[in-house]
C-alpha cells in the first residue's frame, strides 16, 4: 500500500507503524471517566468491513502521526491527514 | 455410511456407485432448540459435540456461503499446545487430546499427523523462556523436550546452523504436534453432526437477531426468521460484523494473515519448524509442498489478501534458518481474515442478552484450537457453565485486568 503523505507525498505503508481506529484521538479524561468507560476507549473497537479512519505513524520518515481513511475490504486509501489538524479541528488545544 | 476397508473394497468391486451425500440439505425449520451462527470449523465441531456427548439434536448450523468456506479451509492446518499461560495451556492440551482420538470418534480420515512441532531457540535467554514454557506443557499433561544442537541436527541436518545473526542453539520441542487434513475436519464433524440429526443450513446468511427486552428468541435469516432458544455465534474472522447486528462491540480487530505454498518437493522437512528470531513456521504437506506463514500484515483488513512487505519478511525468515529453499518456486499464496483479540486470547462465552452466546477472537491459532473450542462451546450450551479449562475465555476480562497475554506484548492487537 502506498500512502500518500501530505508533507512529504507518496510513501510505502511499510515504513509505518499502525495503531488502529482514529476513534482513539478522542481520549476520554481519566479522571472523571469511569472503568467501564476507559474499558471501553482502550478495548472495544467497531472494527468495520469498508471505510474506516485509522492511525498511522510514520515512524521510518517525518514521525508525523496521520489519519488514513482507508477501505477495509480494498484497501484503497481515499484520504490521509495529518492527526495533529484532525485533533485540532475537534477542538483539542495540543 | 461409516467407512471400512470392506466398504471401500466393495465399491471398487461395483463402480463406486454406492457412494452416497454424507450430510442433508435441509431447509431450516422454523424453531429449533440451538442455533449455531457460522458453518466452519469450529461451529461443526460445536454442532458435533452436542449432538454426541450432551445428546442436544435439535440443532441448526448456519452457513452464510458453503460449508467449511472460512479459515478452516485456508489455514497452514498445525496442530500443537505449547503454550505458557495458565488459562490456554490446559484448554489447548484437552485440544490435542481430543485431536489424538478424532479420526476413531468420528470415523473420518482427518490424516491426523503428529511428526512434531519444534520451536528454535537463538539466544540464552529464549533457551529460559523456552524451558520454563517446557515446564508448563509438561504440568499440563502434555510433552515437551528441550534439545540441543546435537539433538536438532538428527531431525534436521539441513538448518543453518551457524547463521551469522540467528546462530541455533536449541528447541524445544513437542513430538506429540503435527498437521491435519484441515478440510476433512469440518466434513468429518459435519458428517457426524448430520447423521445425528443436526441440520446444517448453508447460503443462509445472517442478517439480524430477533432480541425483546435483553433475551434473544431467534434469528433472521436469509431463508426467513428461525427461532431457538439459545443462539450460539460463531463466526471468527466476521466476529464484529455479526454480532454488531445484535449492537455489540467486541474487543477485537480484524486483520490479514498470509499463508503459502511451494511446489511440490521430496520429503525433506520431518515435522513443523518455526524461526525463534522471527515469525516464520514451515512444514511440508502430503503433496510435497512447503506450507509456510509469519506475521499478520498489522493493519485492519477484510480482504482475504495482503501486501508485498509481510511476504518479504517472511521469506527472510525462512532463508535465515534453512537457506536450501530459496531455489523453491511459489506456487500459491492467500490471505485469511483473523478476529485478533486485544490480548491474543480467545472467547468462549455468554453475552450480555440472554439466549445469545459468543465464540471468536481466535487470533491466528484457531485451527488447532478446533475441537476443544467446539467441545467447550457445547460444553457451555448446553450445561450453562463454562467448561474448567475454557473458563478464562471470558468478554469481560479486559475490565477486570485478567488478559490472557500469552505473548507479553501488551493489549493491542497487531502485536500478537
Amino acid at each position: 500500500m502506498i500512502i500518500e503523505h501530505p508533507l512529504l507525498g507518496p510513501r510505502d505503508a511499510a515504513e509505518f507503524v499502525y495503531l488502529g481506529d482514529a476513534a482513539m484521538i478522542d481520549r476520554p479524561d481519566g479522571m472523571t471517566v469511569d472503568d467501564t468507560g476507559m474499558h471501553d476507549y482502550m478495548y472495544l473497537r467497531d472494527n468495520p468491513a469498508g471505510d474506516i479512519r485509522e492511525l498511522w505513524y510514520h515512524e521510518q520518515g517525518d514521525r508525523s502521526w496521520l489519519v488514513v481513511t482507508r477501505n477495509t475490504i480494498t484497501h484503497e486509501i481515499t484520504k490521509v491527514e495529518l492527526a495533529r489538524d484532525v485533533a485540532r479541528r475537534s477542538g483539542r488545544s495540543r | 455410511m461409516r467407512y471400512s476397508a470392506f466398504k471401500i473394497l466393495k465399491e471398487a468391486l461395483t463402480g463406486n456407485r454406492g457412494w452416497k451425500p454424507v450430510w442433508r440439505h435441509p431447509e431450516p425449520n422454523p424453531e429449533y432448540d440451538i442455533i449455531i451462527v457460522g458453518g466452519g470449523g469450529h461451529g461443526l465441531a460445536t454442532a458435533y459435540y452436542l449432538a454426541k456427548r450432551f445428546g442436544l439434536t435439535n440443532v441448526a448450523v448456519l452457513e452464510k456461503g458453503w460449508l467449511g468456506s472460512g479459515n478452516i479451509g485456508r489455514n497452514t492446518t498445525i496442530i500443537r499446545s505449547n503454550y505458557l499461560l495458565e488459562g490456554n495451556q490446559p484448554f489447548y492440551e484437552l485440544s490435542l487430546k481430543l485431536w489424538e482420538g478424532l479420526e476413531q470418534d468420528f470415523n473420518y480420515n482427518a490424516m491426523v499427523s503428529q511428526r512434531g512441532i519444534m520451536n528454535l531457540i537463538h539466544s540464552d535467554a529464549q533457551r529460559d523462556a523456552f524451558v520454563r514454557r517446557g515446564n508448563a506443557m509438561r504440568l499440563s499433561g502434555a510433552d515437551a523436550v528441550i534439545l540441543d544442537r546435537d539433538g536438532i541436527r538428527e531431525k534436521c541436518p539441513f538448518l543453518d546452523f551457524d547463521n551469522a545473526r540467528f546462530p541455533i542453539q536449541g528447541a524445544i520441542w513437542q513430538p506429540r504436534g503435527g498437521t491435519v487434513r484441515h478440510d476433512a475436519v469440518a466434513w468429518g464433524y459435519a458428517r457426524g453432526a448430520d447423521e445425528r440429526g443436526v441440520d446444517i443450513i448453508q447460503n443462509c446468511e445472517v442478517t439480524g437477531f430477533q432480541i425483546e427486552n435483553g433475551v434473544c428468541h431467534g434469528v433472521e435469516t436469509s431463508k426467513g426468521p428461525i427461532r431457538a432458544k439459545k443462539i450460539a455465534v460463531c463466526v471468527a474472522g466476521s466476529s464484529s460484523r455479526v454480532m454488531e447486528k445484535a449492537g455489540m462491540r467486541l474487543p477485537i480487530e480484524s486483520h490479514v494473515l498470509q499463508a503459502f505454498v511451494s511446489e511440490g518437493l521430496k520429503p525433506v522437512i520431518p515435522g513443523v519448524i518455526t524461526f525463534g528470531a522471527g515469525h516464520f513456521y514451515v512444514s511440508q504437506s502430503n503433496k510435497g509442498g512447503l506450507v509456510f506463514g509469519g506475521d499478520i500484515d498489522g493493519y485492519n483488513s477484510y480482504a482475504q489478501r495482503g501486501n508485498l512487505p509481510v511476504v518479504e519478511d517472511v521469506c527472510e525468515g525462512g532463508m535465515a534458518i534453512m537457506p536450501m529453499i530459496g531455489r523453491a518456486r511459489l506456487l500459491r499464496m492467500w490471505g485469511g481474515i483473523m478476529d485478533m483479540s486485544m490480548d491474543g486470547s480467545p472467547f468462549i462465552d455468554k453475552t450480555g442478552i440472554d439466549g445469545l452466546y459468543f465464540n471468536g477472537g481466535w487470533c491466528y491459532g484457531g485451527f488447532k484450537a478446533t475441537p476443544a473450542s467446539g467441545f467447550c462451546y457445547a460444553h457451555l450450551l448446553a450445561t450453562g457453565a463454562p467448561h474448567p479449562v475454557a473458563q478464562h475465555y471470558r468478554l469481560d476480562r479486559f475490565l477486570r485486568g485478567a488478559a490472557i497475554d500469552e505473548k507479553g506484548s501488551g493489549a493491542q492487537p497487531n502485536l500478537h
